[in-house]
């Protein structure tokens, strides 16, 4: 709603005139001074469980991988990125993107936890903190509060339930498919002021709203229709692979429908998407096939979707922890360290790989077990927050990412 | 006692799952006897008579596996009563679905609803989740076989019962882990025969034989002393050798054994065991028992369970004083899971009458029937619903199950989505009757001013439910 033509002095005496609060255009005229940033997008998906690195992004070139992976080790079948390494033949739309200089990998990547847990993991990926503490908060929850002190910013997580990365101070809404609001009826007017002094219901029945009505509108009638048809009915598919199609037509369409709300007038800059179903101990190959798929085709989708502001995207795919660097005894791999991280997005800098290449040399394990970590992966979110969001540093190293001094933000990826 | 009707209402709707008509005023002579009522040796209500076992379940798992490999070699013209797809949506919506239904149905009819939570409780805490195919048709089977014999019995037994049961074995990857050293994986390894009638072709050529050790991880990290219970990854290297052998039968033992637990002796690592400090001499199953059993007895155990319990029964963020308190009852009866439940109901932090709780979409749902004096007639009424809500039935996405605090559970798409189901359903289930009526029923005491007059002026009798269901006070408990 910015006006580049009125001056901020004019565009104050107009507002008062008008009676609106001084404050909010104030806020206004600033954002507009700040339009490339306001513009700016960017998007994590957590993949949950775990998710081998080693098959995300295989080292196709290290001598020792092919042994240590045995049946699951991807020689030829993997896609070409350089003679290093390759992406899973499940990922096609990231490895064109990579061949347009607009996917690049971090292949040995960590949060600073070393339990194995799935669960202290998660909490450490998303919490943001050098270790465990139970945190109610999330580092992109506690980034966006920052950022709303000085521009409007809006954030939506994407699910039913909200994952801990969007939790804290700052508000931020959250959407799944499927909601079918009667807008004659009188229920959510009568529930928000059932609701004035509920310090929780209050605030996300009012965020919830205005996002189903984002997203009707952001969709149109017979879009929301179609996602309600691929989620729950019409005819089931009959064969394996038309189960697994269906999949990923569902998560282009979900890929396609966030960037849809990310497009709006309003709408949502910054969005986290989870993805379940890494945890691969046992017959990995298909499991993992068909969740890479799955990753793929959002992934596809947001891009697609996005359209013109795919220039000014970018989009963070983590996990919580790699996997062991050797096949386990039942096809499958059990918990590890490093894993890959994915970084896509036109606002991206073509380049190599981000972080170094340990090896796979056995003296080169960690622990004699795993891939060794060379990336902190706050130090990759803290190049994106601070290159792409304007995140100031003071804020990456105190209250976004609490006591990291010590570690330094990626440069140079946008 | 203060307050009788509060009392009522905190038991009925905190402890239990909600109160149905009538209930509160059945309560309200005796609360904290009516909660200790429902305690018994004989341990929770089975939702099936006569239900199906999960050997049973399992070997017909193997038999479909089995005819799917075949339907492929007999290529095209599969019948369809055979064919893959069709025959696994089958199982899905005939056995799971079924006893999804028999599940909430009982906890939407009975009387005994602390019973049902604490039982809910432990199904949880021990998760085995529908989201592997192989194991969707055995959670209800485990939750009848492992779980509810055992909620307030010793938590050993309970254990015990839960960590070798065939599904939780198929579900944490254990029937597959074999002692690196053992005779299996000698003779799995061993050079393949050349030549023409040189023997059986080994079954198992060139597939990975080792260990698993995510069961191991599991019990140790999530079911016993938590993740800061003092174990290191060489402990979970040496209790996973220990439980190598546990499995369950396959179409190589007798006919009779498909799908049950057995112990492979073959399959076992061979060998002195060091868990948490503990050496554990070579042997066969009674290793892995002697560990289980040290498990269940740690202090370290005591304090994180009942920490959960607290939790889930009282706050997010419990006192204390309380978690000592059961933590205490705990160790000084040996995990008696009665004495502990006995001691939750004696402790004055679970009385608070402020609702601290934010239901989840299960305990929403089944109080919704509750507070309507019905059930889900089937599946098919309660799934979807539970699916959008984000708590798909019997799928919890992790081995650490459903949450239970009002972060994951108050995201501003989830209330939409309860309010548009509370919309549908009381358009369905409220009647001819009075909403009015239906609140104090549903809450007594705990029905605040504000709703119930916003209830009296509602314009219709289906929006004055709807406001009850999504009243502040009707979404917590």
């Amino acid at each position: 709603m910015s006006h580049p033509a009125l001056s901020r002095r004019q565009a104050l005496a107009t507002a008062a005139g008008f009676g609106l609060s001084l404050n909010l255009v104030a806020r206004q005229a600033f954002a507009a001074s700040e339009g490339a940033q306001a513009r700016r997008k960017m998007i994590l998906v957590i993949c949950r469980g775990g998710m081998d690195g080693l098959s995300v992004a295989p080292p196709v070139g290290d001598p020792d991988y092919a042994d240590l992976r045995k049946s699951l080790a991807l020689g030829d079948a993997a896609l070409a990125l350089d003679g290093a390494f390759g992406l899973h033949p499940s990922l096609t739309s990231v490895h064109a993107l990579a061949r347009a200089g607009e996917a690049r990998i971090a292949p040995a990547i960590a949060t600073p936890d070393r339990a194995r847990s799935h669960f202290e993991a998660q909490d450490v990926l998303e919490s943001g903190a050098a270790s465990v503490y139970g945190a109610q908060s999330g580092w992109l929850n506690r980034a966006i509060a920052g950022l709303q002190a000085q521009r409007k910013v809006e954030a939506i997580s994407i699910g039913a339930t909200a994952p801990l990365v969007m939790r804290g101070p700052a508000n931020v809404s959250s959407w799944s498919p499927g909601a079918i609001v009667d807008a004659e009826a009188r229920l959510p007017t009568l529930l928000q002021d059932l609701y004035k002094d509920d310090p929780v219901l209050g605030p996300a029945l009012a965020r919830g709203l205005a996002t189903e009505t984002m997203a009707q509108s952001a969709l149109g009638g017979d879009a929301m229709t179609d996602m309600r048809a691929t989620r729950s009915g019409m005819a089931a598919p009959t064969t394996v692979a038309a189960y697994q199609r269906q999949g990923q037509d569902a998560a282009r369409k979900l890929g396609q429908t966030v960037a849809g709300l990310m497009r709006e007038p309003n709408g949502p800059q910054i969005a986290a998407i989870s993805i379940d179903g890494f945890d691969t101990h046992a017959n990995q190959g298909a499991q993992l096939s068909t969740r890479l798929g799955y990753l793929d085709a959002v992934l596809d989708g947001l891009h697609t979707g996005l359209g013109a502001n795919w220039k000014d995207t970018v989009i963070v795919v983590a996990t919580e922890f790699g996997r062991t660097a050797r096949i386990n005894g039942t096809a499958g791999t059990d918990h590890g360290t490093a894993s890959a991280a994915l970084l896509l997005g036109g606002a991206l800098k073509a380049g190599g790989i981000v972080g170094d290449w340990p090896t796979l040399k056995p003296a080169a394990l960690y622990e004699n077990r795993d891939l060794a970590p060379t990336l902190d992966m706050r130090g990759l979110f803290k190049g994106v927050l601070a290159e792409h969001l304007g995140v100031d540093d003071k804020a990456l190293e105190s209250s976004v990412f609490p006591d990291s001094g010590g570690v330094k933000p990626v440069s140079a990826l946008v | 006692m203060a307050d009788r009707d509060m009392e009522a209402a905190v038991a009925v709707t905190r402890f239990g799952l909600g109160a149905r008509p009538g209930e509160l005023a059945q309560v309200r002579a005796d609360p904290r006897g009516w909660l200790k009522a429902q305690i018994r040796p004989q341990g929770a209500d089975q939702p099936q008579a006569d239900a199906p076992t999960a050997q049973q379940r399992i070997a017909e798992f193997r038999e479909y596996q089995q005819d799917k490999r075949q339907a492929k070699a007999d290529g095209d013209a599969v019948p369809d009563n055979r064919d893959p797809v069709k025959r696994a949506q089958r199982m899905l919506r005939d056995e799971t679905g079924v006893d999804f239904a028999a599940r909430a149905q009982l906890a939407a009819n009975t009387p005994a609803g602390f019973r049902e939570r604490w039982t809910l409780f432990w199904a949880n805490h021990f998760t085995v989740s529908a989201t592997k195919l192989v194991t969707a048709t055995v959670v209800g089977p485990f939750e009848q076989e492992a779980i509810r014999p055992h909620v307030f019995g010793r938590f050993a037994g309970l254990l015990g019962a839960a960590e070798t049961h065939p599904a939780m074995l198929l579900y944490l990857d254990q029937v597959q882990s074999i002692g690196p050293h053992s005779a299996a994986a000698a003779y799995l390894k061993r050079p393949s025969p050349r030549g023409v009638g040189r023997g059986a072709q080994n079954p198992l050529q060139g597939r990975q034989v080792g260990l698993n050790e995510n069961l191991a991880r599991e019990i140790l990290e999530l079911h016993t002393v938590g993740v800061d219970g003092g174990y290191g990854q060489a402990d979970v290297t040496e209790f996973a050798r220990a439980m190598t052998g546990l499995s369950i039968g396959g179409f190589r033992e007798r006919a009779d054994m498909v799908g049950a637990p057995i112990f492979r002796a073959l399959a076992h690592e061979p060998g002195d065991r060091t868990v948490m400090g503990v050496r554990y001499p070579a042997g066969g199953k009674e290793q892995a028992g002697a560990i289980l059993s040290d498990l269940a007895d740690h202090p370290r155990t005591a304090r994180f369970v009942c920490a959960k319990l607290a939790r889930h029964f009282v706050a997010d963020d419990p006192s204390p004083a309380l978690v000592e308190r059961l933590t205490r009852a705990w160790t000084t009866t040996g995990g008696d899971l009665a004495q502990v439940a006995a001691t939750l109901i004696n402790s004055p932090e679970a009385w608070d009458p402020t609702p601290a709780k934010f239901k989840t979409p299960y305990e929403f749902l089944i109080s919704s029937w509750r507070a309507a004096g019905g059930a889900p007639r089937d599946v098919s009424v309660i799934a979807p619903t539970l699916n959008a809500l984000g708590q798909k039935a019997f799928s919890p996405p992790s081995p650490k199950g459903w949450p239970d605090d009002t972060l994951t559970w108050a995201a501003p798409d989830a209330i939409v989505k309860r309010m548009a189901w509370a919309q549908r359903f009381s358009a369905l289930a409220v009647g001819d009757r009075d909403p009015r009526v239906l609140a104090a029923e549903a809450l007594g005491a705990r029905l605040r001013a504000t709703t119930a007059t916003m209830i009296a002026r509602s314009e219709s009798r289906p929006e004055g439910f709807a406001l009850l269901l999504m009243s502040p006070e009707f979404q917590r408990r």
